[in-house]
């Protein structure tokens, strides 16, 4: 049975994903900063679907240890999914730093920090797949969340470049770009029905791209067309949008 | 080839760009930059009001009866801290599961649901012990605990209900006279009381407050978990037999004479008159040994069971749908069908037990003003009587019930049993004018002898009828008054019968 490693574990599209992997019979291991919130998940996956479900604690900001974390890990994983993040308050960090760091260090430089590693054991085995869950928000700076969306901008060009690194030697690399997701940080948010996926899609999505080996999807699917649209709105007028 | 295609994809992302351009430039461009910017902030002031108003946990409510369907403030909860949160800000709360009781046991003004605090805790192979959050549903246990060997020591004739609501309303099957209630295999449970604290209880540990629990309507606080004994089977079959009686007295004889068998249940057709009064059909069955099975495939695979066929209702019918002549129609069609000889046959759990939940949303067929169930039980030394009693006094009326179901019963533990030695008779009425007057009607009959309704079918029995039918009612209220501070767990049923109320 193969070993999936899910970072940020507990988040909804986390969740979604831990049981569809579960429900294909993956073994897995869930990674979070307090492992004892995930007790509860990990029974119930368990008991379900008759996996093995590890539990360790991982913090995405602590940069120092993720060497150690990755060296102890047992299993080691065949599968990685990067979904951590963290939306932030863009009012905040536009006046407040520590706040933008926050931002920028969840987003990106943390994924960095941890998938090199990841990556560089992959390459040396000369197998894997690495599973990153970005964003549309990085495809085009928008007034209203850009520090966001400039991080997961700059953790999708840093996916497409792994990829390419890794496509020698045989490592998969699949960018996941989610558009709205009807999540418990979404809860009390109203987003439009018709374009907003439930986490079960997202992950319903990434495993049928996983298993096609794709390098890039957007979910739900329309998501490509409308930031292809997006993309394409003129900047003098795009700079003019509330968006 | 190639370039071809990518000099049109070009000019198609031109194009587009372009007529996105025009029509942004269109909407924007006979007015000054002042008027717009002033047109857009009122809009956004106008949309963050709207949604300072809209309370997104406003929601409209019914049952499975469809009736009441009422406005409520409704929540989910996935830990433990938000769910306490949750209790401490509210004063007229009720915990609900999957809504499957009929009327408003599972509402009130504010109704929090358990549907997402469904996690699997622990399960024993070896003893059949299962530990699990109450949000989880009777069938994601079967799916769970049948491929290991094991079985609910008790079934409702649903298995689309949550643990919890199996707990609050101390549900019954087809074995109740048996292996009596869902309760009495609960070996522990903990409940989250009005004040946030987290209780444990047990037959052993503060027995009080779990016989006060069980089949307490969720009025004593909010069931978190339990820890359930299950039943060891060899297969996930059925062996069953059914027998056509002719009447209500064969079909009462049939009851007693199965009595040593562990499931048992019969349909009647409740418009037949005279002599024919109470005909029906009785199902009896065992769990189904290794050496029962029949075909190779079962044998290959005894725990393992084909996926019923779904079916759906998918439109609400129209009020006229169900009448008498069709309910007529219907009854005599399942009657004629059948041969006059027991029929043995080896069935699936799902064709035994839940033969209802493969037609997804079948309480559709009674249209928009919904149904509900009258579910009554009298004394099994009344019960020739009063059955006949009550069947007369309906066929009489033409209150046709689509589905009329009889069982013998056992006593049944707790403060607010439904169950006693005798028998129950469950039937459905659409709801139309006249029928809470004629159910009156029908209350007095039942009280007069010695009977009581099922509280998680109810939707309309006055407070005199509930106290003085239910033996124990005022030791209840004397404990919640311990349990439940306050009242604050309470339904709008619980305050129409005069428990909180």
């Amino acid at each position: 049975m193969k070993q999936l490693l899910i970072l940020g574990a507990t988040s909804d599209i986390a969740r979604a994903l831990a049981y569809k992997y579960a429900g294909q019979s993956y073994n897995l291991t869930l990674a979070a900063r307090n492992s004892d919130r995930l007790a509860e998940l990990a029974s119930d996956l368990e008991i379900r679907h008759q996996v093995k479900v590890e539990r360790v604690e991982f913090d995405a900001l602590d940069f120092g240890s993720h060497a150690a974390f990755y060296e102890r890990l047992s299993p080691k994983p065949d599968l990685v999914a990067c979904v951590f993040g963290y939306l932030g308050d863009q009012k905040k960090a536009q006046t407040d730093f520590e706040e933008a760091k926050k931002i920028i260090d969840s987003n990106y430089t943390g994924a960095v920090s941890i998938l090199n590693i990841i990556a560089n054991d992959f390459e040396r085995r000369k197998a894997g797949t690495i599973i990153g869950i970005s964003s549309v928000a990085g495809d085009r700076g928008r007034g209203s969340n850009y520090l966001y969306g400039s991080a997961k901008a700059a953790f999708s060009a840093y996916l497409s470049g792994l990829r390419n690194r890794l496509a020698k030697a045989n490592v998969h690399v699949l960018t996941v770009k989610p558009g709205f997701v009807r999540t418990k940080m979404t809860a009390n948010v109203p987003l439009p029905g018709p374009v907003t996926a439930k986490p079960e899609q997202v992950a319903n999505d990434v495993f049928k791209a996983d298993r096609a080996r794709k390098h890039q999807i957007y979910t739900l699917w329309m998501w490509q067309y409308l930031m292809l649209i997006i993309r394409l709105i003129p900047e003098p007028i795009f700079k003019r949008l509330n968006l | 080839m190639a370039k071809h295609g990518n000099r049109l994809k070009l000019l198609a992302m031109l194009l587009l760009g372009g007529f996105i351009g025009v029509i942004i430039t269109l909407l924007l461009a006979p007015r000054s930059g002042k008027e717009t910017r002033a047109q857009l902030k009122e809009k956004g002031l106008r949309l963050a009001r709207r949604q300072d108003n809209k309370n997104t946990h406003l929601k409209r409510v019914s049952n499975w009866g469809n009736y009441p369907e009422v406005q409520v403030e409704f929540y989910e909860f996935e830990d433990v801290e938000t769910l306490r949160r949750l209790l401490l800000q509210s004063d007229k709360v009720i915990p609900r599961g999957n809504g499957r009781c009929y009327g408003d046991s599972a509402l009130a003004p504010r109704v929090i649901s358990s549907l997402r605090y469904n996690k699997f805790l622990a399960f024993d192979k070896e003893k059949g012990i299962l530990r699990c959050q109450a949000g989880v549903l009777l069938s994601e246990i079967l799916e769970v605990v049948v491929p290991a060997g094991w079985f609910l020591s008790a079934t409702p004739g649903t298995k689309l209900i949550t643990v919890g609501g199996a707990i609050a309303s101390n549900v019954h099957g087809k074995s109740q006279h048996k292996t009596g209630n869902f309760c009495d295999y609960v070996l522990e449970l903990e409940l989250m009381l009005g004040d946030g604290a987290i209780v444990k209880c047990s037959p052993h540990e503060n027995a009080e407050l779990f016989w006060t629990t069980c089949g307490g309507m969720g009025l004593t606080g909010y069931i978190l978990n339990a820890t359930l004994q299950l039943r060891p089977v060899e297969t996930a079959y059925i062996r069953q037999e059914s027998i056509k009686a002719k009447n209500l007295d064969h079909l009462m004889d049939l009851f007693e004479e199965s009595e040593h068998w562990t499931y048992s249940v019969a349909w009647i057709d409740c418009l037949s008159k005279g002599k024919q009064m109470g005909r029906g059909k009785l199902w009896r069955g065992e769990h189904a040994t290794l050496a029962d099975l029949k075909t190779a495939a079962q044998r290959r695979n005894p725990l393992k069971i084909k996926p019923a066929l779904k079916l759906n209702i998918p439109i609400t019918f129209p009020d006229f749908a169900l009448n008498q002549w069709t309910v007529k129609l219907f009854n005599m069609l399942l009657y004629w069908k059948e041969p006059a000889r027991p029929v043995k046959s080896i069935v699936d759990y799902n064709k035994f037990f839940y033969p209802l939940d493969e037609i997804a949303n079948w309480n559709r067929i009674y249209g928009r003003r919904g149904f509900t169930q009258y579910q009554f039980i009298l004394p099994k030394e009344k019960s020739r009587a009063g059955l006949k009693h009550i069947l007369e006094k309906i066929a009489e009326k033409g209150m046709g019930s689509f589905l009329a179901v009889l069982k013998l019963y056992g006593e049944q533990k707790g403060y607010l049993p439904f169950a006693m030695d005798g028998y129950a008779l469950a039937l459905d009425f659409p709801i139309k004018p006249g029928l809470f007057e004629f159910l009156d009607e029908l209350d007095e009959i039942v009280l007069a002898y010695g009977g009581r309704l099922y509280l998680s079918k109810d939707v309309r029995m006055k407070q005199p009828m509930f106290m003085q039918s239910y033996p124990n009612v005022e030791h209840f209220i004397e404990n919640l008054k311990s349990f439940n501070h306050g009242a604050k767990f309470r339904s709008f049923q619980s305050d129409r019968v005069g428990i909180t109320g």
